[in-house]
Parts: structure tokens; sequence; C-alpha cells
């Protein structure tokens, strides 16, 4: 049973969080916002919240300057397709330490866990030069190859912390009444697993969307994602208030839906199962 | 129990993903040591030549890494604060019970989805310019001289764009650690006339302690890599260049693929020491 508040607290509480929320989602609301307005109207002062003249110009502005949709599908392409690499070699990483663990699984996992730990930028001249040398500067492949890295131990370990709630009984009884290995991860395992999957897939694929220290310095054009596109604004459009505010809300848009429906993984994801 | 099968189908399905996590880590490693030690400018390779620890000498007695360091760790030390002690303070609002607890909760863990380029280009134009800013503008509307902010405290402005993007994620980790604290706990304290403040700090406190403690390893770990929030604000400079940027100017301005990579192991050494102590606790967490 829950303690019982009095409403008056109850409303003022509600005031406050709902005040302190809003100051954090200001600075996405306002962006929002002004990407709507007209370059004078983003500059006006007083500054205008509601009231201006709508308009979608600067979305067009956009595509057609800066050639948005050709960064967003290196950003999809990329951040989807690393991951999916990625589970293609995780899912049976994890599979076999959630059930099949030996002495050295734990181990096995905390070492997996430390090479997240390196930093990029402490071996960065190195693979600067390993690309350079093997011409894979600005290719589609070597960055989301770098990503799929990236990510590799946060994603066996998220789905290690989802296998590991299946119950084995269930995998026991299946083995019991002859279900071969195969039978058993196709009609037991599969089923069960699949949201966790799903969950791990959509928060790699955040992860992987933002990440802005290889994005930002191993690509220049053509496997240049949206975090580049971004940087690109900084100057001299920047200045242009209302075009950087189309041009972000477009960068950000797709995977704030997205963060919003899994934010409960994240948790879970980020802390490597230490906070539930 | 695993059965013989199952134990080398194990063995062969963990093997590719142990096999390329442990190259991913051993040939950049093992290459920027072996970089480190030579003398290796990239405009030119002539004169590249074994030179032990010089670039290590060079590079922590540069007097940019003691600025770097102190900025590293001034902007490390600052987030966290800010992050931990404005988390504590979101999470045990939110833990109200409050209405519309779902949607504050969206706009609260939102700019935690916003990439770094992103944020640090709308704060730093749209909020933090001196002129047309929203900050400037609110400054002026209660009489006050607005801020040039990053003529004025690059170093802050910095600082206010990393703290932005992580109090969402301390705020709802430790949200989450405040969710498990019992309930009968909480109608004991209550019964007992417990007040407000030392039911925080003898109850909730210890309760999340464990929270809090992960929260600070992990975005140690993040903060102390902080890179394009000051390359598309303050593209570096004395008061804001930090280790990581220190080390992308040695590598792409001057090329110096030696003195780099001897920043790099420094920054690989600073890391370690913390992914030690978050391994040590997520370990114990395994065991449990």
């Amino acid at each position: 049973m829950a303690l019982k508040q009095t409403v008056g607290k109850r409303v003022g509480m509600t005031a406050l969080a709902w005040v302190v929320g809003f100051l954090i989602f200001f600075p996405i609301l306002w962006t929002f916002l002004t990407s709507f307005k007209s370059e004078l109207e983003a500059f006006s002062l007083p500054p205008k919240f509601l009231f201006f003249h709508w308009t979608t110009e600067n979305y067009a502005e956009v595509q057609s300057r800066s050639d948005y949709l050709a960064f967003a599908w290196n950003s999809i392409l990329l951040s989807v397709g690393a991951n999916l690499v990625g589970l293609i070699v995780g899912v049976p990483a994890a599979w076999s330490m959630a059930f099949a663990p030996t002495k050295r699984t734990k181990d096995l996992l905390l070492w997996m866990l430390s090479t997240k730990m390196m930093p990029g930028v402490g071996v960065f001249a190195a693979v600067y030069y390993i690309f350079q040398y093997l011409g894979l500067l600005d290719n589609r492949i070597g960055i989301g190859f770098l990503l799929f890295m990236a990510n590799l131990p946060i994603l066996i370990w998220m789905l290690y912390t989802y296998f590991k709630e299946i119950p084995v009984d269930i995998l026991e009884a299946a083995r019991m009444d002859g279900a071969s290995l195969l039978n058993e991860i196709i009609y037991v395992l599969t089923p069960m697993a699949v949201p966790g999957i799903a969950s791990t897939l959509l928060l790699c694929i955040i992860l992987s969307w933002n990440e802005a220290f290889w994005t930002l310095n191993l690509t220049t054009s053509n496997a240049a994602p949206l975090t580049a596109f971004i940087a690109s604004y900084s100057a001299p459009e920047g200045l242009f208030w209302a075009k950087l505010s189309a041009a972000s809300t477009l960068a950000i848009a797709p995977i704030l839906v997205l963060g919003w429906f899994c934010q409960k993984q994240l948790v879970r994801g980020l802390t490597f199962g230490a906070v539930k | 129990m695993a059965t013989q099968q199952t134990a080398t189908a194990g063995r062969l399905l963990v093997a590719p993903s142990v096999i390329l996590l442990f190259l991913w880590m051993i040939v950049p490693l093992v290459m920027t040591i072996y970089f480190s030690s030579l003398h290796f400018i990239l405009t030119d390779p002539d004169s590249r030549s074994f030179i032990g620890l010089q670039n290590y000498i060079d590079f922590l007695s540069d007097p940019d890494f003691l600025g770097a360091l102190r900025n590293t760790l001034i902007l490390v030390g600052s987030v966290l604060v800010i992050s931990v002690v404005g988390g504590i303070f979101v999470a045990l609002l939110m833990d109200q019970q409050i209405y519309g607890q779902s949607i504050v909760r969206l706009m609260v863990i939102a700019p935690f989805f916003v990439m770094p380029t992103v944020s640090a280009l709308i704060w730093k134009n749209m909020l933090m310019n001196p002129v047309s800013g929203l900050f400037a503008w609110i400054a002026q509307s209660v009489g006050l001289t607005p801020i040039d902010w990053f003529t004025n405290a690059p170093m802050l402005s910095v600082i206010l764009i990393v703290s932005w993007q992580w109090l969402p994620f301390a705020s709802l980790i430790l949200l989450t650690a405040l969710q498990s604290l019992d309930e009968e706990q909480k109608e004991a304290a209550a019964l007992d006339g417990v007040g407000a403040i030392p039911f925080f700090f003898y109850i909730v406190l210890p309760h999340i302690a464990r929270a809090m403690t992960v929260v600070i390893l992990i975005e140690t770990i993040f903060l102390l890599s902080v890179f394009a929030e000051i390359y598309v604000t303050t593209n570096g400079g004395p008061s804001t260049t930090n280790i990581p940027f220190l080390v992308y100017e040695l590598a792409q301005h001057s090329y110096d693929v030696g003195g780099a990579s001897a920043g790099g192991i420094v920054a690989v050494v600073l890391a370690n020491i913390v992914a030690y102590f978050l391994v040590r606790i997520v370990g114990k967490n395994l065991e449990s």
C-alpha cells in the first residue's frame, strides 16, 4: 500500500515536477518551434513562442542545400546495419553464456565489458592509420565496422541479462522431450527471447546513431551520418537559426521517438545490469 | 547442467565475439604503443625513427597537457556534481505521487537522446548567444547584463551543455533505484514520525548509494572522452581543450602520430583506473 498524501501536497509536487520536466525539455521544444519560423522571426526579440507565421520552408531548404536525406540514409544504414551484424555475432555468444555457462563465463563477461572502457581517442592515431592504409576512410563498411565493435560489448551484456531471465526449466523440459539443439533454439528459445533482442537492438541503434567521435573524425561525405551533417552547421550556417533548428529536428526526431519507447531498457543496458 | 553437446556448442558460439573483441582491443592498442615509441610525423614519413619514451616525456611535460588534464578534471568533476545532485533532486521529485508522471518522465529523459553535435549547437547559438539568445533576453528582461557565454566563460558553457545531456541519465537510473525502496520501510518511517530530512539521509541515500556509484563510474568513462561538444563550440582553445581534444589536435593538425599515440595511451590509462572500479562493482553484482 502506498502512503496517502494530502491532495494539496500532491498538486504542489505535480506542479514542481512539471516545471522541472518542462525546463529540461525546453531546449528541444524551442528547437522544434524555431524550425517552423522564418529566419527573421527566429531572431526576433522578444522571442516568439507560438504566435508566429508557421512555415515549413526551412525543411525544404535544408534538404535542397545540404542533402539531408543522403546523411540520414547513412545514419540509418550504419546504425541498423552495424547492430544487425552485432546481433548475428552477439546472440549466439550471449545465448551460450546464459544457458551453458562455464567456470570462465563471468570473467569472460567482465573482460568484454572492459573492452568498452577503452576511450576511442586512446587508439585514434592507430585506427586512423589502419583506415588510411586499408582505404576505409569515409567508407560505410569501415565506419560501420567500428560502430559494430564499439557496441558489441553492450549488446552482448544486454542480451545476456535478458536471456538470464528465461526459465531454464523450460529448456530442460524440451531436452527431455528429445528436442534437438536446433529445435530448442527455434521453437522454445526464440519466442521468449525476441522481446529482449528487440529492446537490445533499439538501444544499440540509438547509441550508434548518436556516436560522434569516430563518425566526425573518419567520415567526410560519402559515409557521413547526421552527426557530421549537423557539425557542418557550426559555421557559418549556425547563424541561420531556423535552418539549424530544422536540421536538428530532423536529426533527433526519429531517435527521440525510439528512445521514448525503450527508456526502461536504457537503465538495464547502460548499467550492465547493475541497476534494474 | 550443461550437457557435453551444449558445452561444445557454447564454446563455438562464443568464439566469434571473443576473437573479434580481442582483435579490436589488441591490434590498435599494440599499434598505438608501437607508434608512441616512434618519431612519426605523417607529413614527413622519412624521419620515422625509434625514440623510446621521448613522446611520453614530451607529452607529459607539455604545458598544454597540464592544461588539458586540468580542463578534463574540471569538466568531469563539475558535470558529475551537477548531474548527480540534480539527478537525485529530479528522481525524488518524480518518485512522488504526481499527476502525469509518465509525461514528466518523457520530458526529463529526452535530452539523453539528442546527439552531442545537435545539443552543442543549439545551446551555443539559440540559448547562449550574447545578443539574441534566449538567455540574453531573459537576463535583459530582469535587468541584468547578458553574459557572453563562450567568450567569457567557455568552460562553464561546455559544462552546462554536457550536464544537460547527462542529467537525464542520472535521474532515470536514480529513479529506478528509488522505486525499489520498500514501501513498508517508508510506512514504518512515517509511523515512527521520521522527518523528511533524516529519512533522506538515513534510508534513501544508503539505498541508492550503489546506483549513485554506478552512475558516477559510467558517466566518468563517457565524460573522460567528451569530444563533439568541444569540437563544434569552442574548437579547442586553452580553457576548453581536454585530453581527447588535445590528442585529436596532435593527430589531425600537427600530424604527429607518435605524440598523439603517447597521449592516447595516457588517456587509456586514465580511463582504465575508473574502469577497474566499475568492473569490480558489476562483477560483484553478477555473483549475487
